[in-house]
């Protein structure tokens, strides 16, 4: 195995910038890493075959004496939910099979920009509904730790590829969970930014008032540089916020000093007890907010008497937008079209399409989402779902007049079993409890590594949350934490994962 | 009906359990939803954007029927609207 792909972008960036090292080299060597693991993982849906061509480019550019960005030259996967022009995107769904978009999502279009070599197109949940990838139409991602294990969900096959060394860098969209849960899972990082933070024009939309896109890397500096590419104001999408944000890398930068720990008062939620997690989660969480308390900060007991109504909320708030978002697969202007023996009327196709294009999942939430909306139902069941949201925020308002940031477990347990939960909707949909809220309320969240579960070897994660624009303090505390338990454990937590492909 | 998937009697009977038990859940939103309080439709506040009224980037017919089932040529071609009983 080349040691290239060992390398985090920050490294493989400044060695491209130092000439040590070309792109064409970098990329060849994660398209190799590819083609040797990915037949286990199955991270990807699509590899660029156009690659190559863009990391030349690169190089020739950077020969050519043009001043590159940090990032320039280093190969990104990109989740399936963000549209491109060079490469398919289906979302994971078999109603976009094929389906080539004319244009390229902003966050896709500003990481072309910024000489990142678009790698391929990383697996999902269809639609970006799931906590596993299992309802991928296109067959699951296993996770690095334990092939026989999910690599969570949505964003699955973007946490996998990064564990697996098959790129330093990825793209996620995060609409319950989607970025933290599978970074919780696969002992990477993953970062929900401030609703509006970064653009989410060209993400095929699943809940239009909790989507939003973010890195996915195995450090928390290599977050940042990821986000410093992407984030900000995009005139396209009305949604996204006018500010400017400060850089996210210089914040990590900053926080592995580790100084912003002297005097950070840091939430836990009594409303989260430890007998709701595993209890190798419980420990792990336990253990890195100790380090922490060493290092000056200060833990602080609060209250979130809300939190536990935002699964029930969220689980009408998403299906009612989403059964609206899906409305727009009507086989009528792309995707797929599927006509009854006999021909029918266009609503007969569409019916018909519909029930073959989707997976079940995707059906499942459809239809409680329109009844949610339906006459009736509304204000018992949309309308309040809408008040929780009021109430959670007030709870984040009360917390964060307490405290600088907020810790939880990343998720209730380690990985689960491919096939364990998929037969019990409601089971799956508790997956999410410790990272809805944040959506909710458009906070950010952040998971890091925390270390391994006692009792199972796997991967656990904290997650830090933070007030809304206060992404750079995620960024600082993230890094103070990684910087801490990579000193204590003698390298990074991946180097423990087990050898995948037999040539590592 | 309104959700536009047919579903064979097997979905249905499956969909069926597994929506109630869903319901059953997600309900107990009603529990704390007193009418006091304000409902937010969005997480961060914000206003309407507007924009002058120009013409910006557009896609080209080409570009737009590009993914298309059936075109011919410069529209998308769909099947019946309405039915023999209509």
């Amino acid at each position: 195995m080349s040691e290239i792909i060992r390398w985090t972008a920050a490294e493989l960036g400044a060695k491209l910038a130092a000439g040590e090292v070309s792109s064409v080299e970098a990329t060849q060597a994660h398209l190799d890493r590819i083609a040797a693991v990915d037949g286990d993982v199955h991270a990807f849906l699509h590899v660029n075959e156009h690659a190559l061509d863009a990391a030349a480019e690169i190089d020739r550019r950077r020969a050519a004496g043009e001043q590159l960005g940090e990032l320039a030259g280093v190969p990104l996967a990109i989740k399936d939910v963000l549209v491109t022009t060079d490469q398919p995107s289906t979302s994971g769904s078999r109603i976009l099979e094929g389906y080539r978009s004319p244009f390229d999502a902003t966050v896709v279009a500003r990481s072309r920009a910024a000489g990142l070599v678009g790698i391929g197109k990383t697996n999902m949940d269809e639609f970006a509904m799931g906590s596993s990838t299992e309802h991928s139409a296109y067959g699951p991602t296993h996770n690095p730790w334990d092939l026989d294990r999910i690599p969570g969900g949505s964003g699955g096959g973007s946490a996998a590829a990064v564990a697996a060394f098959e790129a330093p860098l990825a793209l996620g969209s995060d609409t319950g969970g989607s970025i933290r849960q599978p970074a919780h899972v696969t002992g990477t990082v993953g970062i929900k930014p401030t609703y509006g933070g970064v653009s989410r024009y060209g993400a095929i939309a699943l809940a239009s008032s909790l989507d939003q896109v973010g890195p996915v890397s195995r450090t928390v500096l290599d977050a940042g540089l990821l986000h410093d590419v992407i984030g900000g104001h995009d005139p396209k999408d009305s949604t996204s916020l006018p500010e400017a944000w400060p850089s996210f890398a210089a914040a990590a930068r900053e926080g592995a000093t580790g100084q912003v720990l002297q005097g950070l008062k840091v939430g836990v939620i009594k409303e989260l007890p430890d007998s709701g997690f595993q209890s190798g989660v419980a420990s792990s969480f336990h253990a890195a907010l100790k380090l922490m308390e060493a290092q000056g900060a200060e833990i602080v007991e609060i209250s979130a008497p809300h939190f536990e109504y935002g699964v029930a909320a969220y689980y009408l708030i998403l299906p009612a937008e989403a059964s609206s978002n899906l409305a727009k697969f009507d086989s009528v202007r792309f995707g797929l079209r599927v006509t009854p023996d006999g021909g029918g009327t266009v609503e007969d196709v569409m019916s018909l399409t519909r029930e073959v294009g989707f997976g079940p999942e995707v059906k499942r939430r459809i239809i409680l989402g329109t009844y949610a909306l339906s006459a009736g139902y509304y204000d018992a069941y949309y309308g309040s779902a809408q008040k929780v949201r009021t109430l959670i925020q007030q709870d984040f308002d009360a917390a964060f007049a307490q405290v600088d940031v907020i810790a939880t477990p990343s998720a209730p347990t380690t990985a689960f079993k491919l096939g364990e939960k998929i037969g019990d909707p409601l089971q799956m949909y508790l997956n999410d409890l410790t990272t809805i809220p944040a959506n909710l309320a458009g906070v950010p969240g952040i998971s890091v590594p925390s270390g391994l579960a006692e009792e199972d070897g796997l991967p656990v994660g904290i997650q830090f949350l933070a007030p809304a624009r206060e992404d750079a303090r995620l960024y600082r505390v993230g890094a103070a934490l990684e910087t801490l338990l990579v000193d204590a454990w003698g390298g990074p937590l991946l180097d423990r994962a087990p050898i995948l492909g037999g040539n590592r | 009906m309104l959700a536009r998937i047919q579903l064979s009697d097997d979905e249905v009977t499956q969909l069926t359990g597994q929506l109630d038990a869903i319901v059953d859940n997600i309900a107990k939103v009603s529990e704390v939803a007193t009418p006091d309080i304000a409902a937010t439709s969005h997480p961060i506040a914000m206003h309407n954007v507007f924009r002058e009224d120009v013409v910006g980037q557009t896609l080209t017919t080409a570009q737009a029927l590009q993914n298309a089932p059936d075109a011919d040529g410069d529209r998308f071609r769909v099947t019946a609207i309405l039915g023999e009983e209509q």
